[in-house]
């Protein structure tokens, strides 16, 4: 077995993947990238000059990021993302946790993040991982905008997603949610689960807080809602997982694409309803404690 | 049997070694331990720029390798950062990003920018799928203004108005979490790192010895080595440590002079094409 690893890079055009199941090799080997196969091809020969994909030993490693501390954390996909359509556009929303195991290390993060002026995309899965499929989809999608002379529709977007997504899927841990408006088709939200299926939904759900959702959407999601009620539907959710699941939390953000343009919107924890057994938020436990003076016991 | 022509190796990282590591663990070798940075580094922004701080403690499993090693190392005049997890990985990264990062300079004749650095660290932790063990908190000032970043060994990265990493991580994000506003001075920056990174040193075995601070604003970066010492040596004898002459017994002697077998010669031929 010829080892001659030299880094690991996703392979877009699926050149190593097709080589490999008609040669019925499992050898490793450096491959260079066919140039038919590719959209345009010095841009990934410049792209992936130092990336050659090798196959076969790389260790699965479970931990979402790997820390001084908990090398072999639980594999989750720590998030509550959802997206919805309405009629006019969509409304993405996502919780801001990302967690190392037990540790939060970021409880502000942005999990919606922007492919082009009018399709972004919700991040759950190994944080690495989505932000280099959103980094590569982000390049490719300017490139087609330059060369298609108008903006790129979401399922282009989607589905470009989707190609990394399905040809690396041995390697990537990467469940997201594709939202976007185009004169075409209006608001569309596509499904890209780990293992990379792509699938157009009118609203979708996923994370690790998504499982406490399925009921709730089955009984609150109706056809044609304005974008207020989309929004509050949104919200509502977001802090439903985010109180019952643990690896969600923090701020719920949300992102709104129509045809006016995007909006992005903030709704801190206080903002955020409480549900069964969640209490006020107070600054210190000490102002609960002095508060309650006994009142003197009288005859 | 398909042959493939034989790229020469590009050198860096070699994965040949890693099923067989993962064979032996699995019966139960232990590996060596490797000198890490078992760390508390820190970075916060403050109203002109950024301070970023870090312990000067280096182990080697058990034993403090190191007393006082710099562990906020330069990227770019105007760009530092800090690294924790394995020391040779995060020397090595962040020599090689600094390097590109200049190149980069000459060729575009700029100063260099955060999110230049940033890219270039990610996308080669990435390529190593977590095992170029660095976690960096990568702070600086360029023409966008302040940024402050944290790069995981996994490649992903976070933007943060302050971020803490390392072991002594949960010990410097409560100092943060507590006392951390947004438009601090730069005293109260410095001396609220130095506090944060005190919480690591004295809460965190992997952690300790001193306190280093940079400060990055625009225009000007200033890097006080060993802002604190918390730790110093107790108990030093008064007398001193000098041996005086006399004082070991010598049981022979021998010397040898070392002879030149090298000659010079003056003059000679000059070189001919």
């Amino acid at each position: 077995m010829e080892n001659k690893l030299s880094g690991f890079g996703l392979d877009p055009t699926g050149v190593e993947r097709r080589t490999f199941l008609e040669e019925g090799e499992s050898s490793l080997k450096q491959s260079l990238y066919s140039l038919s196969l590719s959209l345009s091809a010095s841009l990934y020969l410049a792209c992936f000059l130092l990336l050659s994909l090798k196959l076969g030993f790389i260790l699965l490693l479970l931990s979402i990021y790997k820390m001084d501390l908990d090398l072999s954390a639980p594999h989750s996909t720590g998030t509550t993302i959802i997206g919805v359509t309405y009629n006019g556009g969509v409304v993405l929303g996502a919780d801001s946790r990302t967690s190392t195991g037990m540790y939060v290390a970021n409880r502000a993060s942005d999990k919606i993040t922007e492919l082009t002026d009018n399709v972004y995309v919700c991040r759950s899965g190994s944080a690495a991982d989505t932000q280099v499929i959103s980094d590569y989809v982000r390049y490719f999608l300017h490139q087609h905008t330059i060369q298609l002379g108008q903006p790129a529709t979401v399922k282009v977007a989607a589905n470009l997603v989707r190609l990394l997504s399905y040809q690396n899927k041995n390697m990537l841990q990467a469940g997201v949610i594709v939202g976007g408006w185009d004169k075409y088709e209006g608001g569309q939200i596509y499904s890209v689960p780990l293992g990379g299926t792509i699938l157009r939904q009118p609203f979708s759900i996923g994370g690790s807080g998504s499982s406490y959702l399925y009921g709730f959407f089955d009984q609150a999601w109706k056809e044609d809602m304005t974008h207020e009620e989309a929004e509050q539907l949104v919200v509502k959710a977001a802090s439903l997982a985010m109180a019952r699941d643990g690896a969600s939390g923090g701020v719920v953000r949300t992102v709104t694409i129509n045809a006016e343009g995007v909006t992005r919107k903030f709704y801190g924890g206080d903002t955020l309803p409480l549900w069964h057994d969640e209490l006020e938020p107070t600054n210190s436990l000490l102002d609960l404690l002095s508060s309650s003076v006994p009142e003197p016991m009288s005859t | 049997m398909v042959k493939m022509t034989d790229l020469p190796t590009k050198g860096g990282f070699s994965f040949d070694l890693c099923t067989r590591n993962q064979m032996l663990l699995d019966k139960g070798v232990q590996m060596p331990p490797f000198r890490k940075t078992g760390t508390t580094i820190v970075g916060l922004v403050f109203q002109d720029g950024v301070v970023l701080g870090a312990d000067t403690r280096a182990t080697e499993g058990p034993i403090v390798a190191d007393k006082n090693c710099e562990k906020i190392h330069f990227m770019a005049p105007n760009i530092y950062c800090c690294g924790a997890g394995t020391a040779a990985d995060t020397e090595a990264v962040t020599d090689m990003v600094s390097s590109q990062l200049q190149l980069h300079r000459y060729a575009t004749g700029r100063e260099s920018r955060v999110v230049t650095a940033l890219t270039l660290l990610k996308s080669h932790l990435f390529s190593y799928q977590g095992h170029v063990s660095a976690a960096l908190v990568l702070g600086g000032v360029d023409v966008t203004g302040p940024h402050l970043h944290t790069v995981y060994p996994h490649g992903s990265t976070d933007t943060l108005p302050f971020a803490t990493m390392g072991s002594g991580s949960l010990a410097a994000m409560s100092v943060f979490e507590s006392k951390y506003r947004e438009g601090l001075t730069r005293e109260e920056g410095i001396e609220l790192v130095a506090e944060a990174i005190c919480a690591g040193i004295f809460n965190d075995l992997g952690s300790g010895s001193n306190v280093d601070v940079c400060v990055i604003t625009k225009g000007q970066t200033e890097y006080l080595r060993n802002y604190q010492l918390p730790n110093p040596r107790t108990y030093i004898s008064s007398k001193g440590y000098s041996f005086v002459k006399g004082q070991t017994e010598v049981l022979s002697t021998k010397i040898t002079p070392i002879q030149s077998k090298v000659q010079t010669v003056e003059g000679g031929d000059a070189m001919e094409e």
